[in-house]
């Protein structure tokens, strides 16, 4: 059984780049990979994608910066992370030695800051692709505009897409009115793939000590209560564009991931439950051999947006 | 550092009092390499809600193979655990963080509130053992007899000698364990070994600035992971920076950390 499970077909692409499979780990809950050693085998997943690193050093948010909610939680970690620089030496060596695709997450404040990120991983060997993050609700400059005015998304898209060697995927924000419209014009802009939902914005109160839960009073909530709002969004955002759709969401097992890709999306990102379970993403992918072994599947491609409408 | 994942069988349950409950859980490979002030994250039930994990101090380890959390029911997690039964099982990931550092040549002085005894009892034993010559000071706090003497019990069973203090005066020193520290011999060259609610380390911290003494202190947060990843679990040092009660942590050098006058 183990044999036939390694030779079961998961591979899939995003642009030019090839991945064993689409499990992917999402940006901010992995780490930079290495923290997960102990407990996966790193180079059995499709790819991870580690925390946002900015152009410059952030601190982050002050605590308490996370509340567990109902089936999930709210954080406003506040894009703490070692700046461009510090991941570049201390943290990419070791990703290099891990033999799995890496993707970096970028954030900024302003199009110079993404463009002058962009350009010093440029040629970094190990970076395999680029995720833009225009959709982080948690700090309070200019970020969130990013994602949620098509014209600038699709002007932050290009500056990174200029200056990058590698795809670029676009993570959208599903806190918007119609999530299509910034996925297509990222698209338009040169995207070589889009990935959502980041975070829904929420907010949790203690009602004994009257204070919001969180010191940012408003966070980003994730995890299995956000599911069903990720999975409506790939699928409206699937049918939308033509370039790959990466599903992120509340996605803890290889069920979770047949179901986005049914909706349509090529990849995964598996966020909030790796904190539960560091294994899920490698769990995943073993879900996935015996799901496609089992229905005798030619290779897990053809699942991709193979949704049965009534 | 070796970290594990493991289903571990729980195999005995104590219940101290309404709400206090200790579970022995069978981990030979996390009791065998656990070091005191080092944690776990428990998982309280399978489904999605409580989603995440419990961190809980490693209160004390016997034979390289068990090992024990101890617990004040607070909410739902800590509601379920106190019901579960024995020959259950529970999934834990550790150990965890870095723990206590410890040096014979010092007068070495433990001082713990609440259920941040759990992780000075683990060290006491530690100390009993490795530094035999050299018995260290106990200083425990909690709010009554009831919750306060079944951990006594197990200070008295390693041979140490306890000071109690009681919010409500019906075991030991009617006070704050402060107040007992500042009437104990101890010296010019002591070691503090600090675990409790937040007052009463900050209170603890500047007892020991003032007289010159190191502290390590065992901070407690929220968390999501445990091992580094969420960034959730900071405690504000100097400069603005935050440091990491899981990866950095949980036990710090006090006068790293940034604290208040409440």
């Amino acid at each position: 059984m183990a044999s036939e499970l390694n030779s079961v077909d998961l591979r899939v692409s995003i642009a030019s780049l090839n991945l064993k499979n689409p499990v992917m780990t999402a940006s901010g809950t992995f780490g930079y990979a290495r923290e997960f050693e102990p407990y996966v085998n790193l180079h059995r997943l499709g790819a991870v994608v580690v925390k946002g690193i900015s152009l410059e050093p952030r601190f982050g948010n002050p605590p308490p910066r996370i509340v567990e909610t109902s089936c999930g939680m709210l954080n406003a970690i506040g894009l703490e992370n070692v700046g461009v620089e510090r991941f570049i030496s201390e943290k990419m060596p070791a990703l290099q030695q891990a033999n799995v695709p890496v993707f970096v997450n970028i954030l900024g404040d302003t199009l110079d800051e993404y463009r002058e990120i962009a350009s010093r991983l440029a040629g970094i060997e190990g970076v395999a692709g680029i995720e833009v993050n225009i959709s982080c609700p948690n700090v309070k400059k200019g970020g969130v505009a990013f994602g949620t005015v098509p014209e600038m998304a699709a002007a932050v898209t290009a500056v990174v897409k200029e200056n990058s060697t590698v795809p670029v995927m676009v993570k959208l924000s599903p806190n918007v009115t119609d999530i299509t419209v910034i996925a297509k014009a990222v698209e338009d802009a040169g995207a070589d793939a889009v990935s959502l939902i980041n975070t829904l914005i929420g907010m949790a109160i203690n009602h004994r000590s009257r204070k919001p839960a969180l010191a940012n009073v408003i966070g980003g909530l994730s995890g299995p209560a956000i599911k069903p709002v990720a999975l409506r969004m790939v699928y409206q955002v699937a049918r939308a564009v033509s370039i790959p759709v990466v599903g992120i969401g509340g996605i803890e097992t290889a069920e979770d991931v047949l179901e986005f890709m049914l909706a349509g999306a090529t990849a995964v990102q598996i966020g909030t439950a790796n904190f539960v379970n560091p294994r899920a993403s490698e769990e995943a992918v073993e879900g996935l051999a015996r799901h496609v072994a089992t229905e005798s599947l030619g290779s897990i491609r053809e699942l991709i947006g193979g949704l049965i409408l009534p | 550092m070796s970290q594990f994942q493991k289903k571990t069988q729980i195999t005995r349950i104590e219940r101290f009092s309404s709400d206090i409950v200790r579970l022995t859980l069978l981990a030979p490979d996390i009791a065998s390499i656990a070091k005191p002030g080092q944690f776990v994250m428990v998982r309280t039930g399978n489904g999605k809600e409580p989603l995440l994990r419990r961190p809980f101090s490693i209160s004390q380890t016997s034979n390289g193979k068990h090992f024990q959390i101890l617990f004040k029911v607070v909410g739902r997690g800590t509601s379920l655990l106190s019901h579960c039964r024995e020959g259950e099982f529970l999934s834990i990931l550790g150990p965890l963080g870095h723990g206590f550092t410890v040096d014979c040549q010092r007068l070495n002085c433990l001082v713990g509130g609440g259920m941040g005894i759990a992780p000075l009892l683990f060290l006491g034993k530690t100390l009993s053992r490795v530094c035999p010559e050299n018995t260290p000071l106990v200083v425990l706090g909690a709010r009554n007899r009831e919750e306060l003497e079944p951990l006594v019990q197990d200070f008295h069973e390693l041979g140490l000698n306890v000071h109690p203090a009681t919010d409500d005066g019906s075991l030991g020193h009617h006070g704050l364990v402060t107040d007992v520290l500042k009437k104990l011999d101890l010296g010019d060259d002591c070691e503090m070994f600090v675990c409790g609610p937040h007052p009463m380390m900050t209170a603890v911290h500047f007892f020991c600035r003032d007289r010159g003494f190191s502290c390590q202190v065992s901070m407690e947060t929220s968390m999501a992971c445990g091992m580094g990843a969420c960034l959730g679990c900071i405690v504000p040092v100097k400069n603005g920076a935050y440091a990491h009660a899981c990866s950095d942590g949980p036990v710090f050098d006090s006068k790293e950390l940034l604290w208040q006058v409440s």
